[in-house]
């Protein structure tokens, strides 16, 4: 039951109109369920505008929302709206005075809160930020006696809002018949780990598209479900929340508290999720541990299927062809196994389930879509509504995150970086013409600060920040070879427990060589077990044997690189295992244990010329400051090894 | 921030004194309650804190003195009676029924107010049914308030100490008393845990105007949320008045710290 209607108070209205009886927002409230129709809904919002509106507000004032994911707040989202308002979700958790940068920001005069604890926060910032003129309150609990001006309960303003509606009759639509869709709809901060938040401005027309597309992509409607637990704050929920609730008419369903967010989700059964890695990767952990306590003709059978799943699961839910046999298995598997597991995920009834916000390990994503949960992948930021990529059923590839997504075109920037262009690019930034002037174009691309390739059937992989890659020097020394990205190579490394560090170099050289730190415990433990004597870091760093190891994990990620389009020519040729960690102390990491890659380049510019220059060891000695501030010295001869090289793959999905 | 007031004097101690055979434990205690108020007993380890608990709440009977609760005088007390009008209490070593889901044990709390008989209530017939529904809901209010949702149905045995702390409180909230007992509510918790406690006594207070006395060891935890206090040593008072009148006490400072010899 989608509507064509180009705002979303308008959507709102169309569906209290279209399916007024049909639940829009659900909130366990006192152990109990409690459903807002969509009648229901719309007729709170427009009380709840009218009560803005009877305190003054008006067309482009911001409403800052602070509070956890309830039905009240997301009201609040359209009331404002309606009234040509701009919301402007904050995260909850911020403490106030990093709230008071935004609120002041916003200009920000009118707030809802959800509770106690966010009142007082807006208190505090209204000490330094007084023009903060009114906070309404959702949960009243604690608040009774507060006497503060310009404060007061959801239910007090819905009530001046009837009042005022009846005063007013007309306004209230004559509000909602002005919206245009080239209205700011939201105002979305970024996070500001570079720099202080910066606030997205969104239009109607560019959510209610990105919503759309992912609506019509995955076919979600009425009769959908979806948990709604992630901060409002977010680029995320606002799509999955807001946008694609509204465009789509499914039913929103918002937990008791953040605590019992899985219980709630068994409960509901939701057929639509989403989730950062992190969480699926809790789940399966909490699944592992419970299966290693079970009795052992279970822990047989779990296995058993598991293993099949492994095999066969990805390429059925994928739709590719598997044998007679596997299949029959694969059956009694889901009724024994499969299925169970999936209700205790609260998964039973999901049909689409969504990642992103980091890259998803590679078993972890097998896993899910193994057992049948059709997890997938999509890209996206604050600036283009998270709406850039979406993987699509039956295309799921685990290395990209996709395809572009419908009315999105992407470009490749001859540096490797993704530019975007179409329905779901920022506004500009609030009150930022410089900032927004830095990352949209003259031809209308938003510079996304990412790097990435495009695969032949237009999927996107993303592979590192773009101010990271570099390129390689074309064998000869001619033009620019290769893009090259270090940190998407050392994460790779990285994935295996013997590697602890790894820095890559390759910027404007004719082969990519590599430091490697071992992991002291991994490879200790590794050593003892084969009965391997060592005296220390250094000794164990040098053995002929840890050298061995180290590369064998080399010849497996250039087997990868050799696999993937425009990554063969970056396979690490040479490598040297370092005789010390890397160490903040030494300024070599940053106190966050970021590689420090030029300083790592300076400090051991004897070794970076030894592994180009042909040579088969190398002498160092390095200064080394110990935990009490005194210095010694550390000296030692490392071998360079020569790593085992592929000849480039066709990409096999 | 709240503008809670304090009443007239809901609860009064006179002249009260306990021995255990040549024990005494308490002798000749005076103190009063107001309603509204948050007051605190403190003493060292044996200073007769708890007896003094257990006499207002008739678990122990005074040889001397007198109670006087709401205009109502009385010799000693007793325990039903006590809780029938509006007494609650919590206790040091946790009362719960540790098999029972945090939902059941505080649905015991509510006891009191039923009003169907026994076998109505194991059939659920009619007006049973109907009564256990409504004090459902009160009990579904008190997990709300206490944010414990998340254990509702967990046997209380398996919850964390602080945890089984929070539900022994929501059991005798679920009596909706007028004067809440708290002994040692505190006690074994760690810091997180107690900042929690001690948030949801003052809610408790704020909310529902509920009086409450305390027994406490942990003296920030004290001076922080109590209106009054009274300081007890080797049975005697030797304190009372606000946390900074009780600070500057010689006698209090004597008992905590030990004299200069």
């Amino acid at each position: 039951m989608q509507t064509t209607a180009n705002t979303f108070p308008r959507l709102l209205l169309n569906h209290a109109k279209q399916q007024p009886d049909a639940p829009a927002v659900r909130e366990k409230d006192l152990g109990i369920w409690q459903t807002w129709t969509w009648a229901a809904t719309a007729r709170e919002v427009r009380d709840f505008a009218c009560g803005l509106a009877s305190l003054g507000f008006k067309a482009g004032d911001n409403l800052a929302i602070v509070g956890a994911n309830r039905p009240h707040l997301y009201m609040a989202v359209v009331a404002a709206q309606c009234l040509r308002g701009v919301p402007v979700p904050l995260y909850q958790d911020a403490v106030a005075g990093e709230m008071v940068f935004m609120l002041e920001d916003a200009s920000v005069e009118f707030v809802i809160a959800e509770d106690q604890e966010q009142v007082d926060k807006l208190l505090e910032c209204r000490e330094t930020r007084p023009t903060i003129r009114h906070i309404i309150y959702d949960d009243p609990r604690g608040l009774r006696h507060y006497d503060q001006p310009g404060l007061m309960s959801y239910e007090k303003l819905c009530e001046l809002g009837r009042a005022w509606d009846a005063a007013h009759p007309g306004s209230f639509d004559q509000g909602v018949a002005a919206g245009e869709p080239g209205d700011v709809a939201v105002i979305l901060y970024t996070s500001g780990t570079t720099g202080r938040p910066k606030g997205v401005c969104q239009t109607h027309a560019s959510f209610i598209a990105a919503g759309r597309g992912g609506v019509e992509t995955d076919k979600l409607g009425p009769g959908d479900n979806i948990m709604s637990y992630l901060p409002m704050a977010w680029v995320g929920d606002h799509l999955f929340s807001v946008a694609q609730w509204l465009v789509g008419g499914f039913t929103l369903n918002c937990p008791e508290s953040a605590e019992t967010v899985m219980n709630d989700m068994r409960e509901i059964g939701p057929s639509y999720y989403f989730g950062p890695p992190r969480t699926f990767e809790g789940l399966l952990t909490a699944v592992s541990i419970r299966m290693e306590d079970a009795a052992a003709p279970k822990r047989w059978l779990y296995a058993k299927f598991m293993a099949l799943a492994r095999r066969v699961g990805a390429d059925i839910l994928n739709g590719a062809p598997v044998g007679f046999g596997d299949r029959l298995m694969y059956g009694i598997g889901n009724l024994v196994i499969y299925g169970p597991l999936r209700n205790v995920l609260g998964m039973s009834r999901i049909r689409v389930a969504y990642t992103a916000g980091a890259a998803i390990g590679p078993d972890l994503f097998r896993f899910y879509r193994s057992i049948g949960v059709n997890l997938k992948q999509f890209y996206g930021q604050t600036e283009t509504c998270a709406y850039v990529c979406l993987q699509r059923d039956g295309k799921v590839k685990l290395q990209t995150v996709g395809g572009a997504a419908p009315g999105i075109e992407l470009k490749i920037a001859p540096d490797g970086e993704v530019l975007v262009r179409g329905v779901s690019v920022l506004k500009e930034y609030y009150k930022r013409p410089d900032a927004t002037a830095e990352v949209l174009d003259a031809d209308g691309y938003f510079h996304t600060g990412d790097a990435g390739v495009l695969d032949a059937e237009g999927h996107l992989r993303i592979i590192d920040r773009a101010k990271d890659v570099g390129r390689m020097a074309a064998p000869g020394g001619a033009a620019a070879g290769a893009m090259f990205a270090p940190n998407y190579i050392e994460n790779k490394l990285k994935f295996f427990p013997q590697i602890k560090e790894a820095v890559c170099f390759g910027h404007e050289r004719d082969q990519v060589c590599a430091f490697i730190n071992i992991d002291y415990e991994a490879v200790g433990n590794w050593a003892e077990r084969r009965g391997l004597a060592y005296g220390g870091y250094v000794d164990l760093a040098g053995k002929p044997d840890v050298l061995a190891l180290v590369a064998d994990c080399i010849a497996k990620v250039n087997a990868d690189l050799a696999a993937e389009e425009g990554m063969a020519d970056t396979q690490i040729a040479r490598f040297m295992v370092l005789h010390k960690e890397l160490d903040p102390d030494d300024d070599e990491l940053t106190r966050t244990r970021k590689v420090r890659r030029g300083f790592i380049a300076g400090k051991y510019a004897v070794l970076v010329d030894a592994l180009y220059g042909g040579k088969s060891e190398q002498y160092i000695e390095t200064q080394v400051k110990f935990e009490d501030g005194r210095t010694g010295v550390v000296s030692a001869t490392l071998g360079i090894v020569e790593a085992k090289r592929f000849a480039p793959m066709k990409a096999a999905a | 921030m709240s503008t809670r007031k304090i009443g007239e004097v809901i609860l009064d101690v006179q002249n009260i004194s306990l021995s255990f055979g040549g024990v005494k434990a308490l002798t000749d205690i005076s103190f009063n309650v107001r309603e509204h108020e948050v007051r605190a007993i403190i003493g060292p380890n044996g200073a007769g804190k708890s007896s003094m608990l257990n006499c207002i709440n008739g678990v122990y009977q005074p040889q001397q003195g007198s109670i006087t609760f709401r205009g109502q005088h009385f010799k000693h007390m007793n325990s039903r009676q006590v809780a029938e009008m509006g007494v609650a209490r919590t206790f040091q070593n946790l009362a719960l029924f540790k098999g029972m889901s945090v939902l059941d044990n505080i649905m015991t709390g509510r006891n009191l107010k039923m009003k169907s008989g026994l076998l109505a209530q194991a059939l659920r017939w009619g007006p049973a049914e109907r009564e256990e529904l409504a004090q459902r809901e009160f009990v579904e209010r008190i997990i709300d308030f206490l944010e414990i949702q998340l254990h509702r149905k967990t046997p209380v045995g398996r919850l964390p100490y602080g945890l089984q702390k929070r539900v022994d409180l929501g059991r005798a909230l679920a009596m909706e008393p007028q004067v809440l007992l708290l002994d040692e509510p505190m006690a074994g918790m760690n810091v997180e845990e107690k900042q929690d406690m001690s948030r949801f006594i003052l809610d408790v207070n704020d909310e529902f105007g509920t009086t409450i006395v305390l027994i406490e060891h942990d003296m920030g935890v004290v001076m922080d949320i109590s209106d009054r206090v009274v300081v007890l040593d080797y049975g005697k008072k030797i304190g009372d008045g606000t946390p900074d009148e009780v600070r500057n006490n010689e006698d209090v400072i004597r008992a905590y710290l030990g004299t200069e010899h």
